[in-house]
């Protein structure tokens, strides 16, 4: 039997969430109480919603019943009490209105704010703050949170517990943070939800389709971060910058599952509505001049999003906008982006001089020897170029990726130097 | 007459769609659009992108003021709206149920248009 109503009750339930959970979390001090509140009122509003239709506002309904059901629970369980009949509850409007005008103060956005923040925790591992963010906040499923990641239910219930034992140890920060503070959590959750992307991002084809929801909820969350924060510029340029790389989610692998590089995908694949939200936020970003890395590469992306063909790329643009990053983040990864421009602009001989002296620190990196290779075919340097494709391959960290440096090898032996492309990120 | 409705839901909402979601109230509202558009009552009509995308220039001081967001923070935010030509209040409020059918939650402000500039045709 299907019931119209679920997917809108299902709907309203997600996006509540963060709030309701943050509101809770402010009253019970404590994670777990505040995640068993939110599960009973939610089933509540499964009862409740689809008899006597949705209330005005979702999110205070929840806490308020959840906040309730809790106590109530508590006093049962001191005077084995009969719990309240589902009637009471049911006719909030008074209440919820009461509610619904103490919601609208600044409590709102530090709730969410400071649910998201206590999954950034700096002792939490990467993979563990956004398994956490991923159940918590979002509301995911141990099972499919384990899909997403390719491990097993067990093995991500564990990572969860831990993670959620180490916030407990913590201690949340209850107190209204400062102007400051609130500023370095922001931060914090950006990367954080960052994060989350790249765990979608980064799947090969075979898993794209199980972990592309990751992709999706990054960019529902980073909407509800910048909605909290709506003039901050580098969280405009956080979301704009998600929703560029997912544009292209349709035309990154070909019918095969194999990598399909950014010049060669198909860009009439690419997700034109998502890409004008992006340049949207952008416009809106640049207003502030107050340039960060999310904006910068946001902008960056938006370039080739602008590109109608490869061959109309603006490289020099591209490289300018590299060198700001090296400035604002100087890292050898940047750096080694940067090449890839440097390389349409002024030549390969120039990139490869510019990533020479990274090789130290790059000596453990994948994209780093496929881009020497590639530099080096460009060049007629067959010979240091395949001894660079077999480093590529041998750190590969997917068989995706070593298939691809294949891939690459075969077609810049096929086009023969030069004229093939090198290319650090597809 | 010719009526502007707007169409109010929480952006949340909206946005918590999974594609396959969205596009299946986007199939359902088209069926709503055509019974009118088949009559030649369907003027031109507007999704908007999210608020968040929104800025707003406050008038109220020289020179504006230019800030980020929505005009009004609400629990129900503008996303789209239409112009059609109906003969009168009944008929449209009659293809507002249609769309309400297609597109349940939220609410539709139905405006009668007192200018209407068909402006140019935008490429």
């Amino acid at each position: 039997m299907t019931d119209p109503q679920l997917d809108w009750i299902d709907a309203a339930l997600t996006s509540a969430r963060p709030q309701a959970i943050g509101a809770l979390l402010r009253y019970f001090r404590n994670l777990d109480a505040a995640e068993e509140a939110f599960q009973e009122a939610c089933l509540r509003a499964l009862k409740n919603w689809r008899q006597n239709g949705p209330p005005r506002d979702p999110a205070a309904w929840l806490i308020f019943v959840g906040r309730n059901a809790a106590i109530d629970a508590v006093r049962h369980r001191g005077r084995e009490e009969a719990l309240p009949p589902d009637e009471v509850i049911s006719d909030l409007d008074d209440a919820e209105a009461a509610l619904a005008e103490r919601l609208e103060d600044a409590h709102y956005r530090d709730d969410i704010l400071r649910l998201l923040f206590i999954c950034c925790h700096p002792d939490l591992p990467a993979t563990q703050q956004v398994a956490v963010a991923l159940r918590i906040v979002s509301g995911l499923s141990v099972p499919q949170i384990a899909r997403a990641f390719l491990v097993s239910e067990s093995a991500m219930e564990q990572r969860i517990t831990r993670a959620k034992r180490s916030i407990a140890e913590a201690g949340v920060p209850f107190e209204t943070p400062g102007a400051v503070e609130r500023a370095d959590r922001v931060t914090a959750v950006a990367a954080m939800i960052y994060l989350v992307f790249n765990e979608g991002y980064s799947a090969g084809s075979g898993e794209a389709a199980q972990r592309a929801p990751l992709c999706e909820e990054a960019i529902r969350l980073a909407r509800l971060l910048l909605r909290l924060f709506p003039s901050e510029p580098e969280i405009m340029g956080l979301t704009a910058l998600l929703l560029l790389q997912h544009a292209r989610a349709g035309a990154r692998f070909d019918a095969d599952g194999a990598i399909v590089l950014l010049e060669d995908q198909d860009r009439s694949l690419w997700n034109r509505d998502l890409i004008a939200q992006a340049l949207a936020l952008i416009d809106k970003a640049m207003r502030h001049n107050r340039p960060g890395p999310y904006q910068v590469q946001a902008a960056i992306a938006a370039l080739h999003a602008r590109a109608a063909r490869p061959q109309d790329t603006d490289w020099a643009q591209i490289d300018g906008l590299y060198a700001a990053l090296e400035r604002m983040q100087p890292n050898p990864v940047v750096t080694l982006n940067r090449a890839v421009a440097v390389a349409k602009v002024r030549g390969p001989a120039a990139a490869l001089e510019m990533i020479e002296p990274l090789a130290p620190r790059l000596s453990g990196y994948f994209h780093f020897f496929g881009v020497k290779g590639a530099l080096l075919m460009q060049l007629g340097r067959a010979e240091e170029a395949r001894l660079a494709f077999g480093r590529a391959i041998a750190l590969a960290n997917t068989a995706a990726e070593a298939a691809h440096i294949r891939m690459h090898l075969d077609r810049l032996m096929r086009d023969s130097a030069p004229g093939g492309q090198a290319q650090a990120t597809p | 007459m010719l009526y502007a409705i707007f169409c109010y839901n929480d952006e949340d909402v909206v946005f918590s769609w999974s594609k396959e979601q969205d596009d299946a109230v986007m199939a359902k509202l088209d069926v709503a659009h055509q019974k009118l558009a088949r009559n030649g009552k369907l003027g031109p009509a507007v999704r908007l992108m999210p608020t968040t995308a929104a800025t707003t220039v406050r008038k109220d001081q020289e020179p504006p003021l230019v800030i980020d967001g929505p005009f009004a923070e609400t629990k129900e935010q503008l996303l789209g709206f239409y112009v059609v030509d109906c003969s009168s209040l009944d008929e449209a409020v009659e293809f507002t149920r249609d769309l309400a059918r297609a597109n349940p939650g939220g609410a539709y402000e139905i405006r009668p248009v007192r200018l209407y500039l068909p402006g140019s045709e935008m490429k």
